[in-house]
Protein backbone atom coordinates (compact mmCIF):
# COMPACT_ATOMS: atom_id res chain seq x y z
CA UNK A 1 0.00 0.00 0.00
CA UNK A 2 1.61 3.24 -1.16
CA UNK A 3 1.17 6.11 1.26
CA UNK A 4 1.81 9.81 0.87
CA UNK A 5 3.66 11.37 3.77
CA UNK A 6 2.88 14.67 5.47
CA UNK A 7 5.42 16.11 7.88
CA UNK A 8 4.53 17.31 11.33
CA UNK A 9 4.92 16.40 14.93
CA UNK A 10 4.98 12.67 15.65
CA UNK A 11 1.79 11.91 17.58
CA UNK A 12 1.73 8.21 16.79
CA UNK A 13 1.38 6.19 13.61
CA UNK A 14 -1.46 7.95 11.79
CA UNK A 15 -2.92 6.62 8.54
CA UNK A 16 -5.74 8.41 6.73
CA UNK A 17 -7.87 6.65 4.12
CA UNK A 18 -9.38 9.36 1.94
CA UNK A 19 -10.81 10.22 -1.46
CA UNK A 20 -9.37 13.03 -3.56
CA UNK A 21 -12.88 14.27 -4.36
CA UNK A 22 -14.42 14.23 -0.89
CA UNK A 23 -14.85 17.47 1.06
CA UNK A 24 -15.02 15.85 4.51
CA UNK A 25 -11.66 14.24 3.68
CA UNK A 26 -10.29 17.64 2.73
CA UNK A 27 -11.50 19.11 6.03
CA UNK A 28 -9.87 16.21 7.87
CA UNK A 29 -6.54 16.83 6.17
CA UNK A 30 -6.77 20.54 6.90
CA UNK A 31 -7.47 19.88 10.57
CA UNK A 32 -4.62 17.37 10.91
CA UNK A 33 -2.30 19.91 9.34
CA UNK A 34 -3.61 22.67 11.56
CA UNK A 35 -2.86 20.45 14.57
CA UNK A 36 0.59 19.78 13.11
CA UNK A 37 0.13 16.00 13.03
CA UNK A 38 2.61 13.85 11.12
CA UNK A 39 0.56 11.40 9.05
CA UNK A 40 0.37 9.22 5.97
CA UNK A 41 -2.58 9.12 3.62
CA UNK A 42 -3.88 7.32 0.57
CA UNK A 43 -6.41 8.64 -1.92
CA UNK A 44 -8.21 5.37 -2.55
CA UNK A 45 -10.06 6.67 -5.63
CA UNK A 46 -6.70 7.16 -7.35
CA UNK A 47 -5.62 3.54 -6.85
CA UNK A 48 -6.29 0.78 -9.37
CA UNK A 49 -6.32 -2.99 -9.75
CA UNK A 50 -4.39 -4.98 -7.13
CA UNK A 51 -3.41 -1.89 -5.21
CA UNK A 52 -7.10 -0.89 -4.91
CA UNK A 53 -7.99 -4.38 -3.62
CA UNK A 54 -5.19 -4.26 -1.10
CA UNK A 55 -6.15 -0.82 0.22
CA UNK A 56 -9.86 -1.71 0.40
CA UNK A 57 -9.24 -4.92 2.34
CA UNK A 58 -6.99 -3.01 4.75
CA UNK A 59 -9.70 -0.37 5.24
CA UNK A 60 -12.35 -3.04 5.72
CA UNK A 61 -10.48 -4.33 8.77
CA UNK A 62 -11.07 -1.00 10.47
CA UNK A 63 -14.33 0.19 9.00
CA UNK A 64 -16.94 -2.26 7.72
CA UNK A 65 -18.84 0.55 6.00
CA UNK A 66 -15.78 1.28 3.84
CA UNK A 67 -16.47 4.98 4.22
CA UNK A 68 -14.23 8.02 3.97
CA UNK A 69 -12.46 9.61 5.72
CA UNK A 70 -11.17 6.91 8.07
CA UNK A 71 -8.19 7.55 10.35
CA UNK A 72 -6.31 4.63 11.94
CA UNK A 73 -4.05 5.49 14.86
CA UNK A 74 -1.24 3.17 16.01
CA UNK A 75 -2.94 0.24 14.27
CA UNK A 76 -5.47 0.32 17.05
CA UNK A 77 -7.85 3.28 17.30
CA UNK A 78 -10.18 4.37 14.49
CA UNK A 79 -11.93 7.64 13.74
CA UNK A 80 -14.67 7.34 11.13
CA UNK A 81 -15.88 10.47 9.35
CA UNK A 82 -14.80 14.05 9.97
CA UNK A 83 -15.25 13.91 13.73
CA UNK A 84 -13.80 17.27 14.63
CA UNK A 85 -14.14 16.87 18.40
CA UNK A 86 -12.52 13.45 18.47
CA UNK A 87 -9.66 14.51 16.21
CA UNK A 88 -8.98 17.54 18.42
CA UNK A 89 -9.22 15.47 21.55
CA UNK A 90 -6.69 12.95 20.33
CA UNK A 91 -4.23 15.25 18.56
CA UNK A 92 -4.93 18.64 20.03
CA UNK B 1 -17.86 32.05 -7.68
CA UNK B 2 -21.52 31.51 -6.92
CA UNK B 3 -23.01 30.79 -10.32
CA UNK B 4 -22.63 27.03 -10.13
CA UNK B 5 -24.04 27.17 -6.63
CA UNK B 6 -27.02 29.27 -7.67
CA UNK B 7 -27.87 26.99 -10.60
CA UNK B 8 -27.86 23.84 -8.50
CA UNK B 9 -29.70 25.64 -5.72
CA UNK B 10 -32.52 26.61 -8.08
CA UNK B 11 -32.72 23.05 -9.36
CA UNK B 12 -32.72 21.60 -5.84
CA UNK B 13 -35.31 23.98 -4.50
CA UNK B 14 -37.67 23.33 -7.40
CA UNK B 15 -37.72 19.72 -6.18
CA UNK B 16 -38.10 20.59 -2.50
CA UNK B 17 -34.43 20.09 -1.56
CA UNK B 18 -31.97 22.49 0.09
CA UNK B 19 -28.25 22.94 -0.51
CA UNK B 20 -25.64 23.31 2.18
CA UNK B 21 -25.31 27.10 2.70
CA UNK B 22 -21.47 26.82 2.58
CA UNK B 23 -20.97 27.97 -1.03
CA UNK B 24 -17.29 27.00 -1.29
CA UNK B 25 -17.92 23.53 0.15
CA UNK B 26 -20.76 22.93 -2.32
CA UNK B 27 -18.86 24.28 -5.32
CA UNK B 28 -15.96 21.96 -4.53
CA UNK B 29 -18.42 19.07 -4.49
CA UNK B 30 -19.92 20.17 -7.81
CA UNK B 31 -16.39 20.25 -9.30
CA UNK B 32 -15.70 16.80 -7.85
CA UNK B 33 -18.85 15.39 -9.43
CA UNK B 34 -17.64 16.86 -12.75
CA UNK B 35 -14.26 15.16 -12.22
CA UNK B 36 -16.07 11.87 -11.67
CA UNK B 37 -18.14 12.40 -14.83
CA UNK B 38 -14.91 12.70 -16.79
CA UNK B 39 -13.27 9.84 -14.95
CA UNK B 40 -16.09 7.31 -15.05
CA UNK B 41 -18.63 8.68 -17.53
CA UNK B 42 -21.19 9.31 -14.79
CA UNK B 43 -21.43 11.63 -11.81
CA UNK B 44 -20.56 9.24 -8.99
CA UNK B 45 -20.85 10.49 -5.41
CA UNK B 46 -17.62 12.37 -4.64
CA UNK B 47 -17.47 11.03 -1.06
CA UNK B 48 -17.81 7.36 -1.90
CA UNK B 49 -15.54 4.91 -3.68
CA UNK B 50 -16.84 4.27 -7.19
CA UNK B 51 -15.89 1.04 -8.94
CA UNK B 52 -15.93 2.46 -12.46
CA UNK B 53 -18.66 0.00 -13.46
CA UNK B 54 -21.86 2.00 -13.97
CA UNK B 55 -24.13 -0.91 -13.18
CA UNK B 56 -22.47 -1.48 -9.82
CA UNK B 57 -22.39 2.23 -9.05
CA UNK B 58 -25.91 3.10 -10.19
CA UNK B 59 -27.05 3.67 -6.59
CA UNK B 60 -24.32 6.23 -5.94
CA UNK B 61 -24.79 8.50 -8.93
CA UNK B 62 -25.59 11.92 -7.50
CA UNK B 63 -28.26 12.37 -6.22
CA UNK B 64 -27.74 8.92 -4.72
CA UNK B 65 -30.36 6.43 -3.51
CA UNK B 66 -29.54 7.30 0.11
CA UNK B 67 -30.13 11.05 0.06
CA UNK B 68 -33.70 11.03 1.35
CA UNK B 69 -33.07 8.61 4.19
CA UNK B 70 -29.97 10.51 5.33
CA UNK B 71 -31.75 13.87 5.17
CA UNK B 72 -34.47 12.37 7.29
CA UNK B 73 -32.17 10.75 9.85
CA UNK B 74 -29.25 13.20 9.99
CA UNK B 75 -30.26 16.45 8.30
CA UNK B 76 -27.80 16.07 5.43
CA UNK B 77 -26.76 13.68 2.69
CA UNK B 78 -23.50 11.77 3.18
CA UNK B 79 -21.41 14.42 1.37
CA UNK B 80 -23.39 17.28 2.97
CA UNK B 81 -24.23 18.70 -0.44
CA UNK B 82 -27.94 18.53 0.39
CA UNK B 83 -29.21 19.50 3.83
CA UNK B 84 -32.57 19.97 5.52
CA UNK B 85 -34.30 23.30 6.01
CA UNK B 86 -33.48 23.40 9.73
CA UNK B 87 -29.79 23.16 8.87
CA UNK B 88 -30.12 26.05 6.40
CA UNK B 89 -31.85 28.06 9.11
CA UNK B 90 -29.09 27.26 11.58
CA UNK B 91 -31.40 25.33 13.90
CA UNK B 92 -29.55 22.08 13.46
CA UNK B 93 -25.80 21.58 13.38
CA UNK B 94 -24.27 20.02 10.32
CA UNK B 95 -21.83 17.17 10.83
CA UNK B 96 -20.19 14.27 9.08
CA UNK B 97 -22.51 11.23 9.16
CA UNK B 98 -22.07 7.45 8.81
CA UNK B 99 -22.35 5.91 5.34
CA UNK B 100 -25.34 3.57 5.09
CA UNK B 101 -24.53 2.34 1.59
CA UNK B 102 -22.79 -0.99 2.28
CA UNK B 103 -25.43 -1.92 4.87
CA UNK B 104 -28.28 -0.95 2.54
CA UNK B 105 -26.82 -2.96 -0.34
CA UNK B 106 -26.72 -6.03 1.89
CA UNK B 107 -30.25 -5.42 3.11
CA UNK B 108 -31.59 -4.95 -0.43
CA UNK B 109 -30.06 -8.22 -1.52
CA UNK B 110 -31.87 -10.02 1.26
CA UNK B 111 -35.23 -8.31 0.72
CA UNK B 112 -35.15 -8.87 -3.04
CA UNK B 113 -35.68 -12.54 -2.38
CA UNK B 114 -38.72 -11.85 -0.22
CA UNK B 115 -40.77 -9.82 -2.67
CA UNK B 116 -43.88 -11.68 -3.75
CA UNK B 117 -45.27 -10.98 -7.17
CA UNK B 118 -48.93 -10.21 -7.30
CA UNK B 119 -51.29 -10.56 -10.19
CA UNK B 120 -51.32 -6.91 -11.13
CA UNK B 121 -52.64 -5.42 -14.32
CA UNK B 122 -49.45 -3.35 -14.57
CA UNK B 123 -46.12 -3.69 -12.83
CA UNK B 124 -45.24 -1.00 -10.29
CA UNK B 125 -41.98 0.89 -10.75
CA UNK B 126 -40.28 2.95 -8.07
CA UNK B 127 -37.76 5.76 -8.54
CA UNK B 128 -34.94 4.94 -6.13
CA UNK B 129 -33.89 8.57 -5.92
CA UNK B 130 -37.16 10.16 -4.82
CA UNK B 131 -39.62 7.31 -4.26
CA UNK B 132 -42.03 8.21 -7.11
CA UNK B 133 -44.27 5.28 -8.03
CA UNK B 134 -45.98 4.50 -11.31
CA UNK B 135 -47.97 1.61 -12.72
CA UNK B 136 -47.08 1.06 -16.38
CA UNK B 137 -45.37 -1.46 -18.65
CA UNK B 138 -41.99 0.24 -18.38
CA UNK B 139 -40.51 3.01 -16.25
CA UNK B 140 -40.54 6.52 -17.78
CA UNK B 141 -37.42 7.81 -19.60
CA UNK B 142 -36.88 10.30 -16.81
CA UNK B 143 -38.55 10.58 -13.44
CA UNK B 144 -41.25 13.27 -13.76
CA UNK B 145 -40.62 14.29 -10.16
CA UNK B 146 -36.84 14.37 -9.66
CA UNK B 147 -35.59 13.95 -13.28
CA UNK B 148 -33.53 10.86 -12.50
CA UNK B 149 -32.79 8.59 -15.47
CA UNK B 150 -34.83 5.53 -16.35
CA UNK B 151 -32.12 3.20 -15.04
CA UNK B 152 -32.66 4.51 -11.50
CA UNK B 153 -36.08 2.79 -11.37
CA UNK B 154 -36.67 -0.56 -9.72
CA UNK B 155 -39.59 -2.89 -10.32
CA UNK B 156 -41.37 -3.00 -7.00
CA UNK B 157 -44.20 -5.40 -7.84
S1 LIG C 1 -26.80 13.22 -2.79
FE1 LIG C 1 -25.06 13.75 -1.50
S2 LIG C 1 -24.31 11.79 -0.70
FE2 LIG C 1 -25.65 11.37 -2.44
S3 LIG C 1 -24.27 11.30 -4.21
FE3 LIG C 1 -25.00 13.38 -4.10
S4 LIG C 1 -23.47 14.45 -2.93
FE4 LIG C 1 -23.11 12.26 -2.54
Amino acid sequence: MKLEHVDGENKGDVVLFALSTCQWCKKTRMLLEELNVEYNYVYVDLTQGDERDEVVSELEKWNKDLSFPTIVINNDKVIIGFDEDQIKEIFG
Amino acid sequence: MGEKYDNLKAEAESGGYYLNPDVEFVENLIDSIEINKERYGYGACPCRLASGDKEKDIDLICPCDYRDADLNDYGCCFCALYVTKDVVEGKRKLKSIPDRRIRELKKNKESEENISLKNLKYPIYRCKVCGYLCARENPPEICPICKADKDRFEKLL
